[in-house]
């Protein structure tokens, strides 16, 4: 690992999450440690169930634990208020979905601009960034289009290029080629791999899929809740 | 302009389903409208009466009339400026479908009173010259396609016989508020043929109009005119022209009642169908209301989404309905005939109707709004596909 240890960007500390279900809490995850690297590719792998994603939610801010701490870049993120998470989220973290998640009502060019709406940039600033950004995931063509006129691994790299126009520091990705096949996947695979490789990103990555996971730099194995073994890549 | 951009897709993502909405809000619109102008076209005949004119009548019932020598001894109360008398004419032309209003007037009085009625200066001259003349408003004119030198016969109800007039004369309303669907003849042309054919009903006024010079005195010298007819034959009742029309829309304030109610029922109807229609649009995008929090945009934000949506439909809606209102009343008008002597829509009803749509559209998004804004980002996720 090339990166200090003693500073590492993410810095999880006896996390746990447990849904309350009537009168009994179902335990999800249970005390777990971890660290991430500012500048690694994590791939989180797992039996369904285990708690990969409830995980991946809780690094990226869209979760509350029950208990523990989870400090990105030295925030502790649980203590964070809702609106102080957004605006966190909206500063440091880059969404990438199963399903993409672009709004079919909004073109590609405006699915990537969408969240720099929540920056001061200017109209015109906001277009050419975004213009610039879907250039980078080999989109530059398929601006004017709609996510209905894109196939889905076109649409993953319109997401790609939303997940990167505000310039986070943490990219979450729940399944990125889970829905698709498995070529496409190697694509958006290799993507990623180039925002890590490239431009310094870390990326944390839920998958069911080995071969994906070996692109990944890192392998973390959670079963019922608990990190089973770290595999360095 | 994204945003609006953002909020005009999104409006419009179910074209059908918006669609119908729309139709929805602009029959509604429409309608409520058009109610709205329906009780106002009733009271526009209260609010176009002047407060400085009473009318006098007889207090037993508009049907007795009052003896012609009242007009001396009423011209001499302290404060009344003016006199002239008038009576219900009650002819129908051509068939009961036509009706209109008629009055027989003494003529340089009455148009004294009357300055809104304006009436080019040759023709007033015609009309006072001619004791057959008559004169009618442009709009019954217009109606009935009627030239100045045309006769114009009546077949008598109150007075009996057919009664032939000749058009002399054609007045304009001052205003919007100006009733120009009344005809007026020559009191003393009637009653010359009563003198002759039924003595015992000649020299009768229906109604006495008595101009007055201080509108605040009107209770005042209402009473110093009834107190001078008291306890003789023919009582009186004397009372503002306004509180006189007053006392026939009375009659009828019930229905106005109702129909005002309905006019809100429309407008809670179409509220109730639009929230429905809110919130299943709300539903369908949980996952990108979830999406949109994940990214980091406030609660405030997908609020702002859903009254925008729900704010652009009713104002579209809301505008096409007071587009849609101005023909449709007119059309109203014309099928009604003179039913209704002034039937506009006014300016207040336009707004009303816009503050109508706005509501709805305020209503309609609270509940879904509410809703997004407090959707858990985790759980909206997964509703996806
Ligand atoms: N809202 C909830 N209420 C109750 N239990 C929940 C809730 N969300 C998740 N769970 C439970 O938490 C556990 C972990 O769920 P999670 O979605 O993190 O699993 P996962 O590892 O991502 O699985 P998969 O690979 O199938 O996506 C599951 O047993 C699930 O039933
Ligand atoms: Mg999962």
């Amino acid at each position: 690992m090339s990166t200090d240890p003693a500073s590492p960007l993410i810095r999880i500390r006896g996390l746990s999450k447990g849904y309350r279900r009537g009168d009994q809490v179902i335990p999800v995850l249970l005390d777990l440690d971890m660290d991430v690297a500012a500048g690694e590719f994590v791939a989180l792998m797992g039996p369904s169930g285990s708690g990969k994603s409830t995980l991946l939610n809780l690094i990226a801010g869209i979760d509350k634990p029950s208990s523990g701490t989870i400090e990105i870049g030295g925030v502790d993120i649980a203590e964070l208020s809702e609106g102080e998470l957004a605006d966190w989220r909206a500063a440091n973290v880059g969404f990438v979905f199963q399903f993409y998640n672009l709004l079919p009502v909004l073109s590609a060019q405006d699915n990537v601009e969408l969240p720099l709406l929540l920056t001061g940039l200017s109209s015109r600033q906001r277009a050419e960034r975004a213009r610039l950004v879907l250039g980078l995931v080999g989109l530059a063509d398929r601006a004017d289009h709609y996510p209905n006129e894109l196939s889905g691994g076109q649409q993953q790299r319109v997401a790609i290029a939303r997940a990167l126009v505000s310039d986070p520091l943490l990219i979450v990705a729940d399944e990125p080629t889970g829905d698709l096949d498995r070529v496409t996947g190697e694509e958006i695979l290799g993507l990623l791999e180039q925002l890590v490789v490239e431009m310094g990103k870390t990326i944390v990555m839920v998958t069911h899929d080995p071969k994906a996971a070996a692109r990944a730099r890192r392998l973390v194995h959670l079963e019922k809740g608990v990190l089973v073994d770290e595999v360095g890549a | 302009m994204f945003l609006l951009r953002l909020l005009l897709k999104n409006a419009f993502r179910h074209k059908l389903r918006t669609g119908l909405t729309l139709i929805g809000l602009v029959v509604a619109i429409c309608a409520f409208g058009l109610l709205r102008t329906i009780v106002d076209a009733w009271y526009a005949g209260v609010e176009a009466s002047s407060s400085t004119r009473l009318v006098t009548r007889s207090s037993i019932s508009l049907t007795f009339q009052l003896p012609l020598n009242y007009a001396q001894r009423i011209r001499a109360v302290e404060g009344v400026r003016a006199i002239s008398w008038a009576n219900w004419f009650g002819g129908v032309y051509i068939t009961e479908r036509n009706f209109f209003p008629q009055f027989a007037i003494d003529p340089a009085s009455y148009l004294a009173l009357y300055p809104e009625y304006l009436i080019a200066d040759a023709e007033k001259l015609a009309f006072f010259r001619d004791r057959q003349g008559a004169v009618v408003g442009r709009g019954l004119a217009k109606k009935f396609g009627w030239q100045i030198g045309d006769p114009i016969p009546l077949r008598g109800t109150i007075y009996p016989g057919t009664w032939t007039f000749n058009l002399r004369a054609i007045y304009d309303g001052v205003d919007a508020k100006t009733d120009e669907n009344q005809m007026f003849v020559h009191w003393s042309f009637i009653n010359e043929s009563l003198r002759q054919s039924a003595r015992r009903r000649a020299d009768a006024v229906g109604v006495y109009i008595v101009g007055i010079d201080e509108p605040n005195n009107a209770a005042l010298i209402s009473q110093r005119i009834d107190a001078l007819f008291a306890n003789s034959l023919a009582e009186t009742l004397s009372e503002t022209e306004k509180a006189f029309q007053l006392s026939f829309v009375s009659m009828s304030e019930a229905i106005l009642v109702a129909i005002q109610a309905v006019s809100f029922i429309i407008v809670v109807i179409i509220m109730a169908v639009m929230a429905n229609t809110m919130t299943m649009t709300a539903r369908e995008r949980l996952a990108e209301y979830a999406t949109l929090k994940a990214l980091g945009f406030p609660p405030a934000f997908v609020v702002g989404l859903l009254y925008g949506e729900s704010l652009l439909i009713a104002g579209i809606g809301g505008v096409l309905g007071v587009a849609a209102t101005l023909p449709l009343s007119a059309a109203f008008a014309r099928a009604t005939g003179t039913l209704f002597p002034v039937f506009q829509v006014s300016p207040l009803t336009m707004s009303l109707q816009l503050l109508a749509a706005a509501i709805v559209g305020i209503v309609a998004a609270a509940w879904p709004a509410w809703r997004m804004s407090r959707i858990d980002i985790v759980d909206g996720l997964r509703h996806v596909a």
